[in-house]
């Protein structure tokens, strides 16, 4: 039996590890990129050209699609950190720092989920 | 150094993170750091197009030759090019960003001469990608 109360027991523990979340996944993400990013860039210069039937072929053809679709998501979330970052440091305004971290939220997620609806759509060929 | 008032709750002088106007530093540090900033502020501008650029696929032959013209473009070429230096200036630096977190490299010798490596393994990655892209079998042309 302690007399402490319960706000004192817990007090001076820091902040459950919550704190380093940015930071860590902004690492995280960028490991993968370095990974996915040179991925990409390679794989488009080998390209022998960039006509439609060039492209959509590369996009068909082999692990092209999960790959593509992990690169836009991945690299969609990193952007996000870092231009979470850049917002919260030059917008001092409450609301529209507000207003743009929301935003910025929104268009990324938006840009992931049809990044990956589009590269489904010419994987599984429902594009003419 | 004043904050900028951030919040409408009352400051009860909370201790403040090392601001700008503290550090001393070197012309090519500063601009290695603020440099990775925008490059990377530039690499989101180059998602949206990758994504423009997916959706064209997406949409079907027609819609995708025509928007080639739009896309191959000469603005969009130069656009291109920058993007190639910002992702290879993006990519070393943000490795130089990795090996400082393992503890390395901090010392101010150190952080001097890699801002130096970054400078010129971004300048080489994107002569390779721009040589390769121009000359080489496909690119944006």
């Amino acid at each position: 039996m302690s007399w402490r109360s319960a706000l004192g027991r817990v007090e001076g523990y820091g902040a459950s590890k919550e704190g380093v979340g940015h930071w860590w996944t902004q690492r995280l993400t960028s490991v993968a990129l370095i990974v996915l990013g040179c991925w990409f860039l390679v794989a488009l210069l080998a390209l022998p050209g960039l006509d439609y039937a060039t492209v959509a072929a590369w996009v068909r053809g082999g692990w092209t699609a999960p790959i593509l679709i992990l690169f836009v998501g991945v690299a969609a979330w990193h952007s996000q950190l870092g231009v979470r970052v850049v917002i919260e440091d030059y917008v001092h305004d409450v609301g529209t720092r507000t207003l743009a971290l929301a935003l910025a939220c929104f268009a990324h997620v938006l840009l992931a989920a049809l990044g990956a609806f589009a590269v489904l759509r010419v994987a599984f060929g429902s594009a003419a | 150094m004043s904050a900028p008032q951030t919040s409408g709750a009352p400051r009860r002088g909370r201790p403040l993170s090392p601001h700008i106007s503290i550090y001393r530093m070197s012309r090519y540090s500063l601009l290695s750091s603020i440099g990775n900033r925008f490059a990377g502020l530039l690499l989101s501008l180059g998602l949206a197009l990758l994504l423009a650029w997916l959706v064209c696929l997406a949409s079907g032959a027609r819609v995708y030759t025509t928007a080639l013209s739009v896309l191959a473009s000469v603005p969009l070429k130069i656009l291109y090019a920058l993007l190639a230096l910002a992702f290879a200036y993006h990519l070393a630096a943000g490795v130089r960003h990795l090996i400082w977190d393992t503890g390395h490299g901090l010392s101010r010798q150190q952080s001097r001469r890699s801002a130096g490596w970054v400078f010129a393994i971004a300048l080489l990655v994107t002569a390779v990608v721009l040589w390769r892209a121009l000359l080489g079998g496909a690119g944006p042309r």
